[in-house]
Protein backbone atom coordinates (compact mmCIF):
# COMPACT_ATOMS: atom_id res chain seq x y z
CA UNK A 1 0.00 0.00 0.00
CA UNK A 2 2.94 2.71 1.33
CA UNK A 3 4.50 1.56 -2.19
CA UNK A 4 1.95 2.15 -4.48
CA UNK A 5 1.40 6.00 -2.24
CA UNK A 6 5.11 6.81 -3.13
CA UNK A 7 4.83 5.64 -6.33
CA UNK A 8 1.94 7.65 -7.20
CA UNK A 9 3.76 10.77 -5.35
CA UNK A 10 6.80 10.28 -7.47
CA UNK A 11 4.31 10.17 -11.05
CA UNK A 12 2.59 13.27 -9.90
CA UNK A 13 5.59 15.02 -9.23
CA UNK A 14 7.39 13.75 -12.37
CA UNK A 15 4.21 14.12 -14.81
CA UNK A 16 3.31 17.78 -13.93
CA UNK A 17 6.79 19.40 -12.90
CA UNK A 18 10.08 17.41 -14.07
CA UNK A 19 8.88 16.04 -17.56
CA UNK A 20 6.13 19.04 -17.96
CA UNK A 21 4.02 18.15 -21.07
CA UNK A 22 4.32 21.32 -22.47
CA UNK A 23 7.63 22.75 -21.61
CA UNK A 24 9.66 19.59 -21.69
CA UNK A 25 7.63 17.11 -23.84
CA UNK A 26 6.45 19.80 -25.82
CA UNK A 27 2.58 18.26 -26.63
CA UNK A 28 -0.19 20.28 -26.41
CA UNK A 29 1.73 23.74 -27.65
CA UNK A 30 -0.87 25.08 -29.88
CA UNK A 31 -3.90 25.74 -26.94
CA UNK A 32 -0.58 26.58 -25.22
CA UNK A 33 0.30 29.32 -27.51
CA UNK A 34 -3.05 30.36 -28.78
CA UNK A 35 -5.38 30.35 -25.84
CA UNK A 36 -3.01 32.36 -23.00
CA UNK A 37 -3.80 35.79 -23.49
CA UNK A 38 -6.41 35.90 -20.48
CA UNK A 39 -5.73 33.75 -16.92
CA UNK A 40 -10.09 33.28 -17.37
CA UNK A 41 -9.72 31.74 -20.51
CA UNK A 42 -6.14 29.74 -19.53
CA UNK A 43 -8.02 28.62 -16.46
CA UNK A 44 -10.87 27.07 -18.60
CA UNK A 45 -8.81 26.07 -21.32
CA UNK A 46 -6.75 23.81 -18.26
CA UNK A 47 -10.06 22.74 -16.40
CA UNK A 48 -11.14 21.51 -20.06
CA UNK A 49 -7.78 19.82 -20.56
CA UNK A 50 -7.86 18.24 -17.19
CA UNK A 51 -11.23 16.60 -17.69
CA UNK A 52 -10.70 15.58 -21.17
CA UNK A 53 -7.32 14.15 -20.83
CA UNK A 54 -7.90 11.74 -17.16
CA UNK A 55 -11.24 10.55 -18.83
CA UNK A 56 -9.44 9.67 -22.29
CA UNK A 57 -6.92 8.28 -20.57
CA UNK A 58 -8.72 6.13 -18.73
CA UNK A 59 -10.81 4.83 -21.66
CA UNK A 60 -7.63 4.54 -23.66
CA UNK A 61 -6.27 2.12 -21.28
CA UNK A 62 -9.24 0.37 -20.59
CA UNK A 63 -9.74 -0.33 -24.74
CA UNK A 64 -6.10 -1.36 -24.39
CA UNK A 65 -6.15 -3.85 -21.92
CA UNK A 66 -9.64 -5.45 -22.87
CA UNK A 67 -9.50 -5.15 -26.35
CA UNK A 68 -6.29 -4.77 -28.30
CA UNK A 69 -4.15 -6.75 -25.90
CA UNK A 70 -6.76 -9.71 -25.72
CA UNK A 71 -7.00 -9.83 -29.38
CA UNK A 72 -3.45 -9.30 -30.49
CA UNK A 73 -3.64 -5.96 -32.11
CA UNK A 74 -2.05 -3.55 -30.63
CA UNK A 75 -0.78 -2.36 -33.44
CA UNK A 76 -3.93 -0.67 -34.24
CA UNK A 77 -3.64 1.67 -31.06
CA UNK A 78 -2.86 4.67 -32.75
CA UNK A 79 -5.62 4.19 -35.29
CA UNK A 80 -7.90 3.10 -32.45
CA UNK A 81 -6.91 5.90 -29.51
CA UNK A 82 -7.39 8.61 -31.91
CA UNK A 83 -10.74 7.63 -33.03
CA UNK A 84 -12.15 6.57 -29.43
CA UNK A 85 -10.36 10.18 -28.50
CA UNK A 86 -12.39 12.37 -31.07
CA UNK A 87 -15.63 10.31 -30.23
CA UNK A 88 -15.36 10.56 -26.65
CA UNK A 89 -14.79 14.48 -26.93
CA UNK A 90 -18.00 14.34 -28.68
CA UNK A 91 -20.07 12.05 -26.34
CA UNK A 92 -18.39 14.61 -23.14
CA UNK A 93 -19.62 17.58 -24.72
CA UNK A 94 -23.13 16.34 -25.35
CA UNK A 95 -23.19 14.62 -22.03
CA UNK A 96 -22.17 18.25 -20.44
CA UNK A 97 -24.53 19.61 -21.95
CA UNK A 98 -27.79 18.13 -21.28
CA UNK A 99 -26.68 17.21 -17.60
CA UNK A 100 -24.46 19.21 -16.23
CA UNK A 101 -25.36 22.95 -18.15
CA UNK A 102 -23.14 24.83 -15.78
CA UNK A 103 -20.02 23.03 -16.58
CA UNK A 104 -20.51 23.26 -20.15
CA UNK A 105 -21.08 26.72 -20.00
CA UNK A 106 -17.12 26.67 -18.17
CA UNK A 107 -15.40 24.51 -20.62
CA UNK A 108 -17.91 24.16 -23.37
CA UNK A 109 -15.82 26.76 -25.67
CA UNK A 110 -13.02 24.84 -25.01
CA UNK A 111 -14.06 21.24 -26.00
CA UNK A 112 -14.16 21.10 -29.71
CA UNK A 113 -10.73 22.60 -29.32
CA UNK A 114 -9.02 19.53 -27.50
CA UNK A 115 -10.00 16.73 -30.01
CA UNK A 116 -7.17 17.11 -32.28
CA UNK A 117 -4.64 18.13 -29.10
CA UNK A 118 -1.76 16.35 -29.45
CA UNK A 119 -1.42 16.41 -25.66
CA UNK A 120 -4.53 13.82 -25.53
CA UNK A 121 -3.02 11.40 -27.72
CA UNK A 122 0.43 11.75 -26.93
CA UNK A 123 -0.98 10.96 -23.12
CA UNK A 124 -2.55 7.50 -24.13
CA UNK A 125 0.47 6.40 -26.33
CA UNK A 126 2.96 7.49 -23.31
CA UNK A 127 0.74 5.28 -20.71
CA UNK A 128 0.57 2.21 -22.96
CA UNK A 129 4.71 2.45 -23.66
CA UNK A 130 5.17 2.34 -20.04
CA UNK A 131 2.77 -0.66 -19.40
CA UNK A 132 0.77 1.52 -16.64
CA UNK A 133 -2.46 -0.38 -15.64
CA UNK A 134 -5.74 1.40 -15.76
CA UNK A 135 -5.56 2.93 -12.49
CA UNK A 136 -2.10 4.61 -13.26
CA UNK A 137 -3.05 5.99 -16.65
CA UNK A 138 -5.62 7.94 -15.14
CA UNK A 139 -3.28 8.82 -12.33
CA UNK A 140 -0.55 10.04 -15.34
CA UNK A 141 -3.40 11.85 -17.40
CA UNK A 142 -4.22 13.45 -14.10
CA UNK A 143 -1.47 14.55 -13.20
CA UNK A 144 -0.24 15.50 -16.82
CA UNK A 145 -3.06 17.81 -17.04
CA UNK A 146 -2.55 19.34 -14.24
CA UNK A 147 0.80 20.54 -15.21
CA UNK A 148 -0.76 21.99 -18.40
CA UNK A 149 -2.79 23.94 -16.50
CA UNK A 150 0.28 24.94 -13.69
CA UNK A 151 2.02 25.85 -17.20
CA UNK A 152 -0.66 28.04 -19.41
CA UNK A 153 -1.88 29.61 -16.28
CA UNK A 154 1.54 31.06 -15.56
CA UNK A 155 2.13 31.85 -18.98
CA UNK A 156 -1.13 33.80 -19.47
CA UNK A 157 -0.29 35.86 -16.19
CA UNK A 158 2.94 36.47 -18.22
CA UNK A 159 1.51 37.94 -20.88
CA UNK A 160 -1.21 40.26 -18.96
CA UNK A 161 1.93 41.96 -17.68
CA UNK A 162 3.79 41.52 -20.71
CA UNK A 163 0.68 43.68 -22.75
CA UNK A 164 2.09 47.15 -21.10
CA UNK A 165 5.73 46.65 -22.07
CA UNK A 166 7.92 47.77 -24.88
CA UNK A 167 9.05 45.33 -26.88
CA UNK A 168 10.99 45.53 -29.70
CA UNK A 169 8.38 45.61 -33.05
CA UNK A 170 9.80 42.28 -34.67
CA UNK A 171 9.41 40.43 -31.42
CA UNK A 172 5.82 41.36 -31.11
CA UNK A 173 3.14 38.57 -31.59
CA UNK A 174 4.68 34.85 -31.23
CA UNK A 175 8.29 35.41 -30.78
CA UNK A 176 8.29 37.34 -27.41
CA UNK A 177 5.32 34.68 -25.94
CA UNK A 178 7.95 31.77 -27.71
CA UNK A 179 10.78 33.50 -25.14
CA UNK A 180 8.67 33.94 -22.16
CA UNK A 181 7.91 29.89 -22.76
CA UNK A 182 12.01 29.29 -23.24
CA UNK A 183 12.55 31.56 -20.52
CA UNK A 184 9.68 29.50 -18.70
CA UNK A 185 11.79 26.09 -19.83
CA UNK A 186 14.57 26.78 -17.93
CA UNK A 187 13.08 27.46 -14.83
CA UNK A 188 11.38 24.27 -15.07
CA UNK A 189 14.35 22.20 -15.71
CA UNK A 190 15.07 23.31 -12.01
CA UNK A 191 12.88 20.70 -10.63
CA UNK A 192 14.59 18.17 -12.45
CA UNK A 193 16.73 17.50 -9.31
CA UNK A 194 13.62 16.97 -7.34
CA UNK A 195 13.35 13.47 -8.05
CA UNK B 1 -14.07 30.65 -52.88
CA UNK B 2 -12.06 32.33 -55.58
CA UNK B 3 -8.65 31.59 -54.43
CA UNK B 4 -9.87 27.76 -53.87
CA UNK B 5 -11.05 27.32 -57.77
CA UNK B 6 -7.57 29.46 -58.92
CA UNK B 7 -5.54 26.87 -57.09
CA UNK B 8 -7.30 23.87 -59.12
CA UNK B 9 -6.26 25.66 -62.38
CA UNK B 10 -2.43 25.79 -61.15
CA UNK B 11 0.04 23.88 -63.21
CA UNK B 12 1.32 20.72 -61.23
CA UNK B 13 5.15 22.85 -60.96
CA UNK B 14 3.30 25.59 -59.54
CA UNK B 15 1.32 24.06 -56.48
CA UNK B 16 4.58 22.68 -55.62
CA UNK B 17 6.38 25.29 -55.29
CA UNK B 18 3.56 26.95 -53.85
CA UNK B 19 4.16 24.45 -50.55
CA UNK B 20 7.58 24.92 -50.89
CA UNK B 21 8.21 28.30 -50.35
CA UNK B 22 5.05 31.05 -50.60
CA UNK B 23 3.28 28.72 -48.42
CA UNK B 24 5.93 27.19 -46.65
CA UNK B 25 4.05 25.01 -43.68
CA UNK B 26 5.82 25.81 -40.75
CA UNK B 27 7.36 29.69 -41.39
CA UNK B 28 4.71 30.84 -43.32
CA UNK B 29 1.40 29.34 -42.19
CA UNK B 30 3.08 27.75 -39.21
CA UNK B 31 1.18 24.87 -38.48
CA UNK B 32 2.43 21.13 -36.79
CA UNK B 33 4.60 23.61 -34.17
CA UNK B 34 4.64 20.12 -31.84
CA UNK B 35 7.04 17.87 -33.76
CA UNK B 36 8.69 21.59 -34.96
CA UNK B 37 9.92 21.67 -31.39
CA UNK B 38 10.23 18.61 -30.66
CA UNK B 39 12.48 16.34 -32.93
CA UNK B 40 14.63 19.44 -34.08
CA UNK B 41 17.63 18.42 -31.43
CA UNK B 42 19.91 17.88 -34.58
CA UNK B 43 19.61 18.39 -38.51
CA UNK B 44 19.60 14.42 -38.77
CA UNK B 45 16.34 14.64 -36.93
CA UNK B 46 14.62 16.91 -37.85
CA UNK B 47 15.43 15.49 -42.03
CA UNK B 48 14.07 12.11 -40.72
CA UNK B 49 11.13 13.65 -39.34
CA UNK B 50 10.23 15.94 -42.42
CA UNK B 51 10.51 13.12 -44.77
CA UNK B 52 8.26 11.10 -42.75
CA UNK B 53 5.92 13.28 -42.67
CA UNK B 54 6.31 13.94 -46.49
CA UNK B 55 5.72 10.42 -46.95
CA UNK B 56 2.44 10.24 -44.70
CA UNK B 57 1.44 13.77 -46.76
CA UNK B 58 1.76 12.26 -50.28
CA UNK B 59 0.33 8.95 -49.37
CA UNK B 60 -2.72 10.32 -47.74
CA UNK B 61 -3.14 13.14 -50.22
CA UNK B 62 -3.33 11.04 -53.26
CA UNK B 63 -5.32 8.37 -51.65
CA UNK B 64 -8.02 11.21 -50.19
CA UNK B 65 -7.90 12.60 -53.58
CA UNK B 66 -9.02 9.34 -54.99
CA UNK B 67 -11.75 8.68 -53.06
CA UNK B 68 -12.71 12.58 -53.21
CA UNK B 69 -16.22 11.48 -54.36
CA UNK B 70 -16.77 8.29 -52.62
CA UNK B 71 -16.45 9.60 -49.14
CA UNK B 72 -19.67 11.26 -47.46
CA UNK B 73 -18.99 14.99 -46.72
CA UNK B 74 -21.06 14.83 -43.08
CA UNK B 75 -18.19 11.78 -42.25
CA UNK B 76 -14.90 13.39 -43.83
CA UNK B 77 -12.99 14.31 -40.63
CA UNK B 78 -13.26 10.98 -39.57
CA UNK B 79 -12.44 9.09 -42.59
CA UNK B 80 -9.75 11.23 -43.34
CA UNK B 81 -8.08 10.68 -39.64
CA UNK B 82 -8.62 6.83 -40.53
CA UNK B 83 -7.06 7.22 -43.77
CA UNK B 84 -4.06 9.32 -42.31
CA UNK B 85 -3.23 6.79 -39.32
CA UNK B 86 -3.40 4.00 -41.41
CA UNK B 87 -0.43 5.06 -43.39
CA UNK B 88 1.35 6.65 -39.91
CA UNK B 89 1.00 2.74 -38.69
CA UNK B 90 2.34 1.86 -41.99
CA UNK B 91 5.03 4.14 -42.10
CA UNK B 92 5.98 3.89 -38.13
CA UNK B 93 5.80 -0.32 -38.70
CA UNK B 94 8.02 0.37 -41.33
CA UNK B 95 10.40 2.54 -39.78
CA UNK B 96 10.57 0.32 -36.64
CA UNK B 97 11.71 -2.76 -39.39
CA UNK B 98 14.46 -0.62 -41.57
CA UNK B 99 15.82 2.03 -39.65
CA UNK B 100 15.49 1.46 -36.14
CA UNK B 101 18.13 4.42 -34.78
CA UNK B 102 15.81 7.10 -36.10
CA UNK B 103 12.55 5.03 -34.68
CA UNK B 104 13.89 5.45 -31.56
CA UNK B 105 15.12 9.06 -32.06
CA UNK B 106 11.79 10.32 -32.87
CA UNK B 107 9.91 7.80 -31.05
CA UNK B 108 6.04 9.25 -29.84
CA UNK B 109 6.31 11.95 -32.49
CA UNK B 110 5.48 9.62 -34.79
CA UNK B 111 2.33 8.72 -33.93
CA UNK B 112 1.70 12.14 -33.28
CA UNK B 113 1.83 12.72 -37.18
CA UNK B 114 -1.82 11.89 -36.97
CA UNK B 115 -2.89 14.86 -35.22
CA UNK B 116 -0.18 17.12 -37.04
CA UNK B 117 -2.52 19.83 -38.69
CA UNK B 118 -0.49 20.14 -41.66
CA UNK B 119 -2.12 16.78 -42.71
CA UNK B 120 -5.68 17.16 -41.94
CA UNK B 121 -5.29 20.36 -42.85
CA UNK B 122 -4.48 19.50 -46.78
CA UNK B 123 -6.55 16.82 -46.97
CA UNK B 124 -9.58 19.24 -45.97
CA UNK B 125 -8.53 22.28 -48.08
CA UNK B 126 -6.60 20.69 -50.89
CA UNK B 127 -7.24 17.31 -51.73
CA UNK B 128 -10.58 16.94 -50.98
CA UNK B 129 -11.21 19.19 -53.85
CA UNK B 130 -8.46 18.78 -56.42
CA UNK B 131 -7.41 15.28 -58.84
CA UNK B 132 -4.80 12.78 -57.87
CA UNK B 133 -1.78 14.48 -59.73
CA UNK B 134 -2.54 18.36 -58.39
CA UNK B 135 -2.86 16.38 -54.89
CA UNK B 136 0.47 14.35 -55.33
CA UNK B 137 2.07 17.40 -56.07
CA UNK B 138 0.74 19.56 -53.08
CA UNK B 139 1.70 17.08 -50.43
CA UNK B 140 5.08 16.49 -52.18
CA UNK B 141 6.04 20.43 -52.35
CA UNK B 142 4.08 20.97 -48.11
CA UNK B 143 6.49 18.16 -47.01
CA UNK B 144 9.33 18.95 -48.34
CA UNK B 145 8.70 22.57 -47.18
CA UNK B 146 8.16 21.25 -44.05
CA UNK B 147 11.37 19.09 -44.05
CA UNK B 148 13.41 22.05 -45.41
CA UNK B 149 11.87 24.37 -42.05
CA UNK B 150 13.10 21.37 -39.93
CA UNK B 151 15.99 20.48 -41.22
CA UNK B 152 17.28 24.22 -41.31
CA UNK B 153 16.24 24.77 -36.90
CA UNK B 154 18.27 21.59 -36.56
CA UNK B 155 21.27 22.62 -37.95
CA UNK B 156 20.57 25.87 -35.94
CA UNK B 157 19.83 23.87 -32.61
CA UNK B 158 22.99 21.37 -33.48
CA UNK B 159 25.51 23.81 -34.42
CA UNK B 160 25.01 25.76 -31.44
CA UNK B 161 24.36 22.96 -29.08
CA UNK B 162 27.05 20.93 -29.71
CA UNK B 163 29.06 22.29 -32.19
CA UNK B 164 28.15 19.43 -35.03
CA UNK B 165 26.48 19.65 -38.65
CA UNK B 166 24.80 16.78 -39.62
CA UNK B 167 27.20 15.37 -36.74
CA UNK B 168 30.36 16.55 -38.50
CA UNK B 169 32.09 18.98 -35.66
CA UNK B 170 32.26 21.83 -38.04
CA UNK B 171 32.99 24.78 -35.66
CA UNK B 172 35.93 23.07 -34.00
CA UNK B 173 37.89 21.80 -37.33
CA UNK B 174 37.25 25.07 -38.56
CA UNK B 175 38.82 26.52 -35.51
CA UNK B 176 41.69 24.46 -35.47
CA UNK B 177 42.87 25.61 -38.42
CA UNK B 178 43.77 28.81 -37.34
CA UNK B 179 43.46 28.34 -33.77
CA UNK B 180 44.32 25.91 -30.59
CA UNK B 181 40.98 27.71 -28.79
CA UNK B 182 38.28 25.21 -28.31
CA UNK B 183 34.56 25.73 -29.13
CA UNK B 184 32.72 25.10 -26.23
CA UNK B 185 28.42 24.31 -27.15
CA UNK B 186 25.69 25.78 -25.50
CA UNK B 187 24.12 22.67 -24.45
CA UNK B 188 21.22 24.25 -23.53
CA UNK B 189 20.12 24.62 -27.56
CA UNK B 190 19.62 20.83 -27.66
CA UNK B 191 17.57 20.95 -24.54
CA UNK B 192 13.86 22.17 -24.47
CA UNK B 193 14.40 25.92 -23.48
CA UNK B 194 16.52 26.15 -26.58
CA UNK B 195 14.11 25.28 -29.15
CA UNK B 196 11.50 28.31 -28.07
CA UNK B 197 14.71 30.28 -28.19
CA UNK B 198 15.66 29.36 -31.77
CA UNK B 199 11.64 29.69 -33.36
CA UNK B 200 11.28 33.01 -31.69
CA UNK B 201 14.24 34.36 -33.11
CA UNK B 202 13.36 32.98 -36.97
CA UNK B 203 9.91 33.76 -36.90
CA UNK B 204 11.09 37.70 -35.72
CA UNK B 205 13.17 37.52 -38.77
CA UNK B 206 10.57 36.43 -40.66
CA UNK B 207 8.52 39.44 -38.84
CA UNK B 208 11.05 41.83 -40.22
CA UNK B 209 11.62 40.63 -43.23
CA UNK B 210 7.57 41.04 -43.65
CA UNK B 211 7.80 44.13 -42.75
CA UNK B 212 10.29 45.31 -44.76
CA UNK B 213 8.23 44.03 -47.78
CA UNK B 214 5.20 46.00 -46.81
CA UNK B 215 7.06 49.32 -46.60
CA UNK B 216 8.57 48.56 -50.08
CA UNK B 217 4.42 47.93 -51.04
CA UNK B 218 4.57 44.65 -51.73
CA UNK B 219 1.39 41.92 -51.01
CA UNK B 220 2.07 39.55 -48.53
CA UNK B 221 -1.11 38.84 -47.35
CA UNK B 222 -1.33 35.51 -45.93
CA UNK B 223 -3.10 32.83 -47.89
CA UNK B 224 -5.83 30.82 -47.25
CA UNK B 225 -5.24 27.33 -45.91
CA UNK B 226 -7.08 24.50 -44.58
CA UNK B 227 -5.94 25.16 -40.72
CA UNK B 228 -6.02 29.09 -40.63
CA UNK B 229 -3.54 31.84 -40.30
CA UNK B 230 -1.59 30.65 -37.24
CA UNK B 231 -0.40 27.99 -34.62
CA UNK B 232 -3.14 29.98 -32.58
CA UNK B 233 -6.26 28.66 -34.80
CA UNK B 234 -4.02 25.50 -34.94
CA UNK B 235 -5.97 23.95 -32.02
CA UNK B 236 -8.96 25.03 -33.33
CA UNK B 237 -8.65 24.56 -37.01
CA UNK B 238 -6.83 21.58 -36.51
CA UNK B 239 -9.82 21.00 -37.71
CA UNK B 240 -11.58 20.43 -34.37
CA UNK B 241 -14.51 22.09 -34.80
CA UNK B 242 -15.45 20.25 -38.17
CA UNK B 243 -16.18 16.79 -35.97
CA UNK B 244 -19.01 18.61 -34.65
CA UNK B 245 -20.41 20.56 -37.57
CA UNK B 246 -22.93 18.37 -38.14
CA UNK B 247 -24.64 19.74 -41.67
CA UNK B 248 -21.27 19.60 -42.79
CA UNK B 249 -20.51 23.28 -43.66
CA UNK B 250 -17.00 24.00 -43.31
CA UNK B 251 -17.51 27.22 -41.58
CA UNK B 252 -15.51 29.38 -40.03
CA UNK B 253 -13.55 29.00 -36.53
CA UNK B 254 -14.71 32.14 -35.89
CA UNK B 255 -18.65 31.24 -36.54
CA UNK B 256 -17.93 28.06 -34.75
CA UNK B 257 -16.81 30.16 -31.96
CA UNK B 258 -19.88 32.56 -32.32
CA UNK B 259 -22.38 29.89 -32.31
CA UNK B 260 -21.30 28.45 -29.09
CA UNK B 261 -21.36 31.46 -27.49
CA UNK B 262 -24.72 32.25 -28.97
CA UNK B 263 -26.07 28.80 -27.22
CA UNK B 264 -24.23 28.94 -24.01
Amino acid sequence: MLDVVKDLLVLMISSSLVSNVVLSQFLGLCPFLGVSKKVDTAVGMGGAVIFVITIASGVAAVIYKCVLERFDITYLQTIVFILVIAALVQFVEMFLKKYIPSLYQALGVYLPLITTNCAVLGIALTNVQKNYGIGFSIASGLFTAVGFMIAIVILAGIREKMEYNDIPESFQGMPIVLITAGLMAIAFCGFSGLL
Amino acid sequence: MSDRNSEAKQSSMEVFFNGLVKENPTFVLTLGMCPTLAVTTSAVNGLGMGLTTTAVLVLSNAIISLLRHIIPNRVRIPAFIVIVASFVTMVQLLLEGFIPSLYSALGLYIPLIVVNCIILGRAESFASKNPVIPSIFDGLGMGLGFTAALTAIGAVRELLGAGEFFGIPVINNVLGLFTTVEYVPISIFVLAPGAFFVLAALTALQNRVKRKMQEKGQNVDKIQSGCSSDCASCSDSGCAHRFVDVDGAPGSVADAKADRKKEG
